[in-house]
């Protein structure tokens, strides 16, 4: 976070100087001359992220100060109460029209709040609340000395397999640093898709990515596997980052500023750059193509689209399986919507420009997550491969540039992130000596023994496929159709074909789950506590309930599909 | 708001399906009969469904209409045509023999079980109903997205029933049994999911198209075909045929036509008799109602366009399924191979768009259900006896069981559609129908007809005639008593129907002529003496005052 100070305190110190610079820019303060504003904030409408921001923050200090034995619950407690206050926060807001007529840019212009904030906001506090509960899950791992352990390690700074990491493992140490992270991930999530400025951005970026690196490296079981993961996803996010940061400054010399509106506006020439510092660059269309892909390159990568999808199996699969869950759920929601907004709110006016670049994004993603899928043998690695698949099939949604398309990919985003969480909270609860048996293998026969799970599993998997009656179907719908009525017809078939592709590996688990031989040494299904299994019925209703009556979620997401400017 | 009978009729087998699942582990026998009972219920359901019907009336009956996902133009309406009403009262009619003829089959997955939680019986016998209700709305739709989504919701159901209670009685042992049974499960929902995602692009662009022209999308059948009628609905011709293509590959792979039909001898050579009377007589037979449903009436241009080649198929379909079937030695692909050359017979008759043909493909259907029914179920009846599907482990069996043989051969006369029996009627409309307007078309199909002799009577004779070879065929028994409540019903039908099937077609008839206008065609005036023959069938082509030519 250091950076970000440095940036803020030099900002801080030029904005005094006179000379224009990003944060008195990034403000709108253009008149401000030689005095340094106090800031309005409108603390109201950003109750949500102050509020999850604010819990996290109590998470470091209960973690700093308060006994080991009464960590857990309060830890527990502070991430929930901050959870449902913020989301009853975002109710509230929608509730007084924030999302539709009193949509407004809030944080002098670095946020804006309106109707696809909320509902995202709304959407990532509830993945977050089923996170925390399948973070919270202990019940799973064999105790150690009488107490319980959850999936985390129990003492993360010892080496893998060390001295250290024995001693901790047998004291059956826990550690409550996963919620604090937890919780600034979420707030991070919520600013990103809230975000109105590139700087805001890119911060909103960085406060949910490094805890999620942290989390990946967090696992009790198979350690090394597990910080392989997060070093990958630290390294290739970090390059992520900075393409986005780098794009960040081209356009912000294109511009003369890192507003998205007053980007928007220098694009469709309505406003011309005056400042005399940017002379040169101003208006050079070079700077604003690069510019412009390298953000969107940025955002691409956390979306898992290909040809920025490389990290994903890896992390899905080295990661601890909660986080992957969460991760899987919630980086999407905030990245898409980041996407939604950047396309929509900063380029619309190079329209021309981004969709055929997408379309053939979006084509390769859906159909290269689609294919290598079926090769998997790894239930991690193909729910990994599977949500590349659905990377594409939501830019199918991006693409259709209309507010059917906004509201298509809220609706897909709500319904995925549900069947996603249920998925690898199942994924949880097979497990074996060596813990969770995620070799499909292990799989074989699954239905005989455990006939419930199975079906659950089964029914999220129909999901994924977008067998009609469940959420993924509705989704799927409703995104091919705004695609198909904003002129990507082509986009759709290709959909279709990937979905065939798809539907394949999908069925190919369920036969091995109910038309398989058991295996001998085959894997136990773990009984979990109220939280996980809360978390798995609360995925099956969603999933249903979107699948057999959407409409009221559809008019949700279409009341909310559209941007402030 | 009158009584919503269309809603009952398909909800009745669901609350059965439900129920039945959640009887005990303990309680097997109750399971069977709570869904016997429920599918009773429906059958009676059904009934009321095909009296309240009046053939005289509006073109959809005992219509229902609510507002369902508004955001989609998606609306759940439901409304039979005289096509619906005999289809759905089919489905109701053949459950209960299909459950009563799969009493036992269940049994077996019981003892390989290793976990009671698991209850294969309850699941079994609710799977069936589940099926039951969804084929009934899909015959009952008249949104093309609610029946979209039962098109292929049915699908999961079907495959569970194929892959999970698939037929025991396999010649290369349990392991090899049980790959295969795995093998045509995945078959059978692979290529009938490629079918339907190909059908859902196909869908989202009619919404598209209906939404550009009529401002308002919708899904809505009566609607669109109001809309087609007056001129509102418009669409470019290649827009069209794409659109046609996309329903009609669907339906097609459904139906089956040849070469989309490779799926349907894995899965009912693979799947129990009665699960296979199930796929060939109940669900197969959605593909080719919605031809005549969806394709012909939303696309008439483009049905015409297509006619030529759906035509060949068709017949390629009807020589190359009797021909294969000849060649094969497991009397249940044999069936399978016979029911493809039978679909063949039906999607010639819906595309020949001719009264007597369409007229007969639909009874055709309704026909080809009952006697396959017949059929399948009595050599279901024989290969538990023996266990064994093939041909050749039998010989002689008329000696030992003799009713059994006769209700065997019952079935196959019927189904190589001997005069007297009910399939007879509708194969000769089809014949007449399409040899009216396709003479070449019309001869060739004809040599179905010999073929099919040749491979019902080859069967028999190699099954039941003859010494009694085998140590296990001296002991078989006959048919028990619940065997025989199974069969005997159908016989009876295939008996009645033939010779008076004017009841049934004059419910079909009114749809037929609404779904010929649709397309804009009328029947070509005859130059051969064939309308004779339709008058002993009561049948008035249209177009003519009945009859009165020559």
């Amino acid at each position: 976070m250091t950076g970000i100070t440095d940036l803020a305190s030099a900002g801080g110190a030029s904005g005094a100087s006179g000379v224009p610079s990003l944060w008195t820019l990034a403000a709108g303060a253009a008149g401000a001359g030689d005095k340094l504003q106090a800031p309005s904030i409108e603390y109201g409408k950003l109750s949500p992220v102050l509020i999850v921001l604010g819990a996290a923050a109590l998470g470091v200090v209960i973690d700093a100060f308060a006994p080991r034995k009464a960590r857990y619950g309060a830890q527990l407690f502070v991430v929930l109460a901050g959870l449902a206050a913020a989301f009853a926060a975002v109710i509230g807001l929608a509730a007084s029209g924030v999302g539709s007529s009193k949509a407004q840019i809030a944080g002098m212009g670095a946020l804006a709040i309106d109707g696809p904030t909320l509902f995202l906001q709304g959407t990532l506090l509830l993945v977050g609340i089923v996170g925390a509960f399948t973070f919270a899950e202990r019940r799973l791992e064999p105790a150690a000395h009488g107490s319980r352990v959850d999936s985390f390690a129990a003492q993360p700074a010892s080496v893998p397999g060390g001295e250290g990491e024995r001693e901790a493992v047998k004291a059956g140490w826990t550690t409550t640093e996963v919620f604090p992270l937890l919780m600034f991930a979420v707030g991070g999530m919520m600013l990103f898709p809230a975000a109105n400025d590139l700087l805001t951005l890119f911060i909103a970026l960085e406060v949910f990515s490094l805890p999620l690196y942290l989390l990946c490296a967090l696992a009790r079981r198979r350690r090394l596997l597990s910080q392989e993961a997060a070093v990958k996803y630290f390294l290739l996010g970090a390059f992520s980052s900075a393409f986005l940061l780098f794009g960040t400054a081209l356009l912000y010399g294109y511009a003369g500023t890192v507003n998205y509106s007053g980007i928007a506006r220098v694009v469709s020439g309505a406003d011309a750059v005056s400042d005399p510092v940017l002379a040169d660059t101003t208006g050079n269309d070079a700077l604003l193509l690069i510019g412009g892909a390298l953000v969107v390159m940025g955002l691409l990568f956390k979306v898992g689209a290909v040809p920025f999808h490389m990290w994903t199996p890896d992390v899905y699969q080295g990661a601890p399986t909660p986080v992957t869950g969460f991760m899987a759920a919630a980086t999407k929601v905030a990245a898409f919507g980041a996407l939604l907004r950047l396309l929509y709110v900063v380029l619309p006016g190079l329209r021309w420009d981004w969709r055929p670049v997408m379309w053939g994004v979006a084509i390769l993603t859906m159909l290269g997550g689609a294919v290598v899928a079926i090769t998997q043998t790894d239930i991690k690695r193909l729910l990994a491969y599977s949500s590349i698949a659905h990377a594409g099939f939501l830019l199918a949604g991006v693409i259709a540039t209309s507010e059917d398309g906004i509201s298509s990919v809220l609706f897909y985003l709500g319904a995925y992130s549900f069947v996603t969480l249920g998925a690898f909270a199942v994924v949880t609860l097979v497990r074996d000596a060596g813990g969770e048996a995620t070799h499909l293998s292990k799989w074989a026969g699954l239905g005989r023994r455990s006939p419930l799970l199975a079906a659950v599993f089964a029914v999220f998997l129909l999901a994924f496929a977008g067998i009609p009656l469940t959420s993924g179907f509705a989704g799927k719908f409703a995104v091919f159709k705004a695609a198909a009525e904003g002129g990507a017809g082509a986009l759709v078939v290709v959909g279709v074909i990937a979905s065939a592709i798809a539907a394949f590996f999908y069925l190919r688990v369920i036969v091995l789950m109910f038309f398989s031989e058991p295996q001998a040494d085959g894997p136990s299904v773990a009984v979990p506590s109220v939280m996980t299994t809360s978390a798995i019925a609360l995925g099956v209703v969603v999933t249903v309930v979107l699948g057999v009556a959407p409409q009221y979620f559809l008019d949700l997401a279409g009341q909310a599909g559209v941007f402030v400017r | 708001m009158s009584f919503p009978l269309l809603t009952v009729t398909a909800a009745l087998p669901a609350v059965g399906a439900v129920a039945t699942a959640a009887v005990p582990a303990a309680k097997r026998t109750a399971a069977k009969w709570l869904a016997l009972l429920f599918s009773l219920a429906t059958l009676v359901s059904a009934g009321v469904v095909l009296a309240r019907f009046d053939p005289g009336g509006a073109r959809y009956q005992l219509t229902e209409s609510h507002a369902w996902i508004s955001d989609f133009g998606v609306r759940y309406e439901l409304g039979v045509d005289g096509i619906g009403a005999a289809l759905m009262a089919l489905t109701a009619l053949l459950i209960p023999f299909v459950i009563g003829a799969g009493w036992h089959d269940a049994d077996q997955v019981e003892e390989e079980s290793p976990n009671r939680r698991w209850r294969p019986t309850q699941g079994f016998f609710a799977l069936i109903l589940a099926v039951e209700a969804m084929v009934l709305v899909s015959f009952a739709a008249t949104d093309v997205f609610l029946f979209y989504i039962f098109f292929e919701a049915m699908l999961i159901p079907m495959y569970f029933l194929i892959g999970g209670f698939g037929d025991r009685a396999h010649a290369a042992g349990e392991e090899e049994g049980a790959k295969q049974r795995s093998y045509a499960a995945v078959k059978f929902l692979l290529y009938n999911l490629a079918g339907g995602l190909v059908m859902l692009a196909a869908v989202i662009g009619l919404f598209v198209v209906s939404s550009d022209s009529l401002g308002e999308g919708t899904f809505s059948l009566p609607e669109l075909l109001k809309a087609r009628a007056s001129g509102d609905l418009t669409m470019s011709t290649a827009t069209e045929r794409l659109l046609f293509l996309g329903f009609f590959v669907a339906f097609a792979i459904k139906a089956p036509l040849w070469p989309l039909h490779t799926w349907l001898p894995n899965a009912m050579g693979e799947a129990t008799a009665p699960i296979a009377v199930l796929i060939t007589a109940v669900v197969d037979k959605v593909g080719t109602f919605a031809m005549l449903r969806f394709c012909l009436g939303l696309f008439p241009n483009a049905s015409h366009w297509a006619t030529p080649v759906v035509l060949g198929l068709a017949l390629v379909s009807v020589l190359y399924g009797a021909l294969l079937a000849v060649g094969q030695r497991d009397i249940k692909r044999l069936v399978a191979y016979a029911s493809i050359s039978h679909f063949g017979f039906i999607i010639l008759g819906v595309f020949a768009m001719t009264s007597q043909g369409q007229g007969g493909a639909t009874l055709y259907m309704v026909f080809h259900g009952i006697s396959t029914a017949a059929l399948m179920l009595v050599a279901g009846f024989l290969i538990s006896r023996r266990g064994s599907r093939l041909i050749a482990d039998y010989g002689g069996v008329q000696k030992v069981a003799p009713v059994l043989a006769g209700t065997f051969l019952v079935g196959g006369l019927a189904t190589l559609s001997l005069p007297g029996l009910a399939p007879f009627v509708s194969e000769f409309l089809v014949l007449v129908g399409t040899f009216s307007r396709y003479p070449a078309a019309g001869i060739i199909a004809t040599a179905g007809i010999i073929l099919a002799a040749l491979y019902v009577l080859v069967l028999y004779q190699r099954t039941m005639t003859g010494p009694v070879r085998k140590p296990e065929i001296e002991k078989m028994p006959d048919l028990r008593v619940r065997e025989l409540a199974v069969v005997a019903p159908l016989v009876a039908l295939l008996l009645f129907l033939g010779i008076f099937p004017k009841p049934l077609s004059e419910i079909v008839n009114p749809a037929v002529e609404h779904t010929l206008s649709d397309v804009q065609k009328k029947d070509p005036e005859p130059q051969h003496p064939v309308a004779d023959h339709n008058a002993w069938f009561d049948y008035k082509p249209a177009g003519h005052g009945g009859g009165d030519h020559e």
